[in-house]
């Protein structure tokens, strides 16, 4: 017996769109899962003609580009879409903009030619975060990066569904600078000090994440934290050849 | 003044805990209004943790209704999860709403809807959380006043001690009725306090208030009697019924969760109420008369609530939904609508015949037919004829003939454990039933690769319905019943591997069984399991039968009451019930009557479409059933 769904197969793809969207404030808590459950219902709102697959429980067309974890904000996170329809790219940022809730918020749309240049993954090997530790001196940080900057490996912890596993925290960092963040309203105010980490890290397989580098900065060289640091993806891309810590040290994907 | 927003203090903690977006609010349809422009402001509550209380249709609806008023303000709270608890406690961080991060205590109103007794024990977490005394007597006129709401305040009893008052029935007209008094009341620059608002709603009748009310008790044990302590409060409190559903269509644009949730749909109530007249079921006795929702409403509200939330599933809600007088005409029209639109519909709660079978295909054209559910409840056809669920085996043998026929893969049949009147044998024949759906499936569907799967649950006798004075049976019975039935239909060479077996144990139903048909001698117990830790009690993974057992043991101790008194026990005609003051429309003599019937085995028709059976709701309450058809299509759609 045939398990084939009946009907004439689904429309052809017509349109590729690139898009980066931003993850701000509360909604930084939100997982991918989240965020793309989020999206498939802006889209369908904003009336986006979106090219599904085929087959019993059609899905639209989607791919995301590695998705900053839970409780990470970020600048810089990045998709593509198919759409069955052409539409322009200025009218599919407003559409899905507007269909969103505020702090998801669309950045950046452009065409994307399928056969002309890298694909939006071959775009992207590095990504460049900001830290910032409420409650630590500065002093204190420079020490401990420079202490972490100094080994040839970190192996770190990280707690999976599957129980512990261990990743190597040094090897993949490209760039890690402190800096001095005023304290803002959004964390306690009798906090005080706020270091700040600029960190650039290479995409690797495990993947090394922001919450790794800084529990190797804790249990490696001797950080303490007092309050959750808060971590913000500013950019992702290709590592340019300028020199560690510049704003534009990662190409732009959609450039 | 303005109430300062938790968040600041909340959001340190957030990373530490597990799903934290659950606790940060901001889903698209959310509210938010300027404290100081809203004399009243409600903090709504469902008492179980996000993911279960964000779909509530209940809070959903009284959401919008509120906000949609000015001068009122309404936000949402659910239950935080142990871990950030054990954090908020810590860093002193109040209960919070998650819409605007403020303190529950800080509202004049906080609403809490118990769809069930389980969550007893989340209230007094949220109170406490929230620093309003547990015990209502001991609040002053800072702390909101606490209402209950939802079917398990049709007996508020157990928790009378914890809130302040109840509402029965309908919310939409009652919740503005409440507001209209806090409003007035606060006008006048708040006259006799607390006192004097909860005085002024229980003497309107719009709520129950159980302070007001003093109950007294015979040497062994039975209540007395219930009587008012103040004049001009009402003897019996009457249940509200919001009679025309076009005219209160909501929920228009709900909200859309961030997090992931049990239920993500648009879901439209199609009609309210049920007078099928299954003996068990409270839902069905409570919420009479039947009320249509029209053809023409329920297209309006599905289109306008797929484009208001980019849902791609839509529920037709209802207790009974293949008994909608149009059902086939919103099922073809919803159909035709969405064809290749990529939205699926779905019908939940459907009897036991072939018509569902058809609907069912209509709303799946096109689409993967994997599961369909019934719900036979009774194992034998004696046990059907007991709670008045008039499915002969046949039907049901004929009914998932067609479902398998028409390609469906699996269906799904609920059944009750521990009915009144029941024996091991009634049980036993669920085996029997399902060997015989597997046998017709495989013949209907020419292929093997078919499953039933049997879900059982143990019988909970409820107030308000021809049970209400059944002994429940003790779980130690329910459980060597469902093992012997597990026995059986693994062992089945030919069929078992066909056929899946759910059920839990029977203890976590005594508990509900307690908190049911208890009083309010039944608080003490609630309050001391809280205090031993008991938390989210609906749960099987933080319920615990011993902690419950525990307390109510210590707490019953030299009385002549116990667990087994409120739960296992026959209550004759004579006995005045926890809830007789709480008139949820039904004539007490029609009930007995009913249940007297049950132990004969004697059936009822269904009163929409045969002669009136005297249950009392339409005279009682002024009400009638209300059915179609109206003839109209669901086409054209209003324009939006």
């Amino acid at each position: 017996m045939s398990r084939q769904p009946p009907g004439p197969p689904p429309p052809p793809i017509v349109q590729r769109l690139r898009i980066r969207y931003a993850k701000r404030g509360r909604l930084r808590f939100t997982s991918h899962r989240d965020v793309a459950r989020m999206l498939e219902r802006a889209l369908r709102r904003a009336q986006i003609p979106m090219a599904f697959s085929a087959g019993f429980s059609p899905h639209p067309k989607l791919s995301y580009a590695g998705a900053a974890p839970t409780g990470v904000a970020s600048e810089a996170e990045y998709l593509e879409i198919a759409l069955a329809e052409r539409r322009d790219p200025a009218d599919v940022l407003a559409a899905l903009d507007g269909a969103l809730p505020p702090g998801i918020d669309i950045l950046e749309v452009i065409e994307g030619v399928p056969g002309e240049g890298p694909s939006l993954a071959e775009r992207i090997e590095a990504s460049y975060w900001q830290i910032r530790l409420p409650g630590v001196a500065p002093d204190a940080a420079e020490q401990a990066a420079e202490h972490l900057l100094g080994m040839t490996e970190a192996p770190v912890q990280r707690a999976t569904k599957d129980g512990f596993r261990t990743v190597d925290a040094r090897s993949a960092i490209v760039s890690l600078r402190v800096g001095n963040g005023a304290p803002d309203g959004d964390v306690v105010p009798e906090i005080g000090a706020c270091a700040t980490l600029d960190l650039a890290v290479r995409h690797a397989t495990p993947a090394v994440r922001p919450d790794d580098v800084l529990t190797a900065l804790r249990t490696a060289a001797g950080l303490t934290t007092p309050v959750a640091p808060v971590v913000t993806r500013l950019a992702q891309g290709l590592l340019n050849d300028t020199s560690p810590g510049d704003a534009d040290l990662l190409s732009d994907p959609l450039g | 003044m303005p109430v300062d927003s938790v968040f600041p203090r909340l959001e340190p903690l957030l990373p530490l805990v597990h799903k934290p977006v659950q606790y940060v609010g901001g889903e698209l349809n959310a509210t938010t209004k300027d404290w100081d422009d809203c004399p009243v402001r409600w903090a709504l509550m469902y008492p179980d943790a996000y993911e279960v209380g964000l779909p509530n249709q209940g809070i959903q609806i009284l959401y919008e209704v509120l906000n949609e008023q000015d001068g009122v303000l309404a936000e949402r709270t659910y239950s935080v999860w142990p871990d950030l608890e054990a954090l908020m406690r810590e860093h002193d961080v109040p209960q919070f709403t998650v819409d605007s991060h403020r303190p529950v205590g800080s509202f004049d109103v906080l609403g809490v809807s118990f769809a069930t007794e389980l969550g007893y024990t989340n209230l007094l977490t949220a109170l406490d959380l929230a620093g309003i005394p547990l015990t209502a007597a001991d609040r002053t006129d800072g702390h909101p006043i606490v209402i209950a709401g939802g079917h398990a305040a049709f007996n508020p009893e157990p928790v009378a001690e914890f809130i302040d008052a109840a509402v029965l029935g309908d919310g939409e007209q009652a919740s503005l009725t409440i507001t209209a008094i806090i409003r007035g009341w606060k006008d006048e620059g708040s006259p006799d306090g607390r006192d004097g608002l909860l005085t002024r709603l229980a003497v309107s009748s719009v709520v129950y208030v159980p302070a007001f009310y003093e109950v007294s008790y015979l040497p062994d044990g039975r209540i007395q009697r219930v009587v008012p302590t103040r004049p001009g409060v009402p003897w019996r409190v009457s249940k509200h019924t919001v009679m025309d559903l076009d005219a209160w269509p909501y929920p228009k644009a709900p909200l859309v969760p961030l997090a992931e949730t049990v239920h993500e749909r648009y879901s439209v109530e199609i009609f309210r109420g049920c007078t099928r007249g299954c003996r068990f079921c409270q839902a069905g006795m409570i919420t009479r008369p039947v009320r249509e929702r029209s053809i023409t409403t329920v297209g309006d509200m599905v289109q306008r609530g797929i484009a208001a939330t980019g849902f791609d599933e839509v529920g037709l809600l209802s207790l009974s939904s293949a008994d909608h007088s149009e059902i086939g005409e919103i099922a073809k029209g919803l159909a035709d609508r969405y064809e290749g639109e990529q939205v699926s519909l779905s019908l939940p709660s459907t009897r036991v015949d072939a018509f569902n079978v058809t609907l069912a295909d209509e709303l799946t054209r096109g689409g993967r037919r994997s599961g369909l559910t019934f719900a036979p409840e009774g194992g034998s056809e004696r046990m059907r004829r007991v709670i008045n669920k008039m499915v002969t085996e046949d039907d049901l043998i004929r009914t998932v003939a067609t479902a398998y026929g028409s390609g469906w893969r699996q269906v799904k049949l609920y059944f009750m454990c521990g009915l009144p009147t029941e024996e091991d044998d009634d049980v036993m024949q669920i085996a029997a039933m399902a060997r015989r759906v597997i046998k017709t499936g495989r013949e209907a569907a020419g292929r093997k690769d078919i499953r039933c799967t049997i879900s059982i649950g143990a019988f909970v006798p409820k107030p308000h319905t021809p049970f209400q004075w059944a002994p429940q049976l003790d779980w130690q019975t329910v459980d060597r019943r469902l093992r012997a039935l597990k026995g059986t239909v693994t062992h089945d060479r030919e069929f078992g591997r066909s056929i899946g077996l759910r059920y839990h144990d029977g203890r976590p139903s005594i508990i509900e069984g307690l908190l049911s048909r208890g009083d309010r001698r039944v608080a003490p117990v609630i309050r001391k399991v809280w205090e031993a830790g008991a938390r989210f009690d609906g749960w099987t993974e933080h319920f615990s039968f011993e902690r419950w057992e525990q307390a109510a043991s210590e707490v019953f101790a030299d009385t002549p009451v116990s667990l087994d008194w409120y739960t296992t026990r026959e209550r004759e005609l004579a006995e005045v019930l926890p809830w007789d003051h709480l008139d949820a429309g039904l004539d007490k003599d029609w009930m007995w009557q009913d249940w007297q019937d049950a132990l004969a085995g004697g059936e009822v028709d269904d009163c929409r479409w045969t002669p009136c059976y005297d249950c009392g709701v339409c005279p009682s309450m002024g009400t009638e059933i209300q059915v179609g058809p109206t003839g109209r299509p669901l086409l054209p759609l209003s324009p939006v």
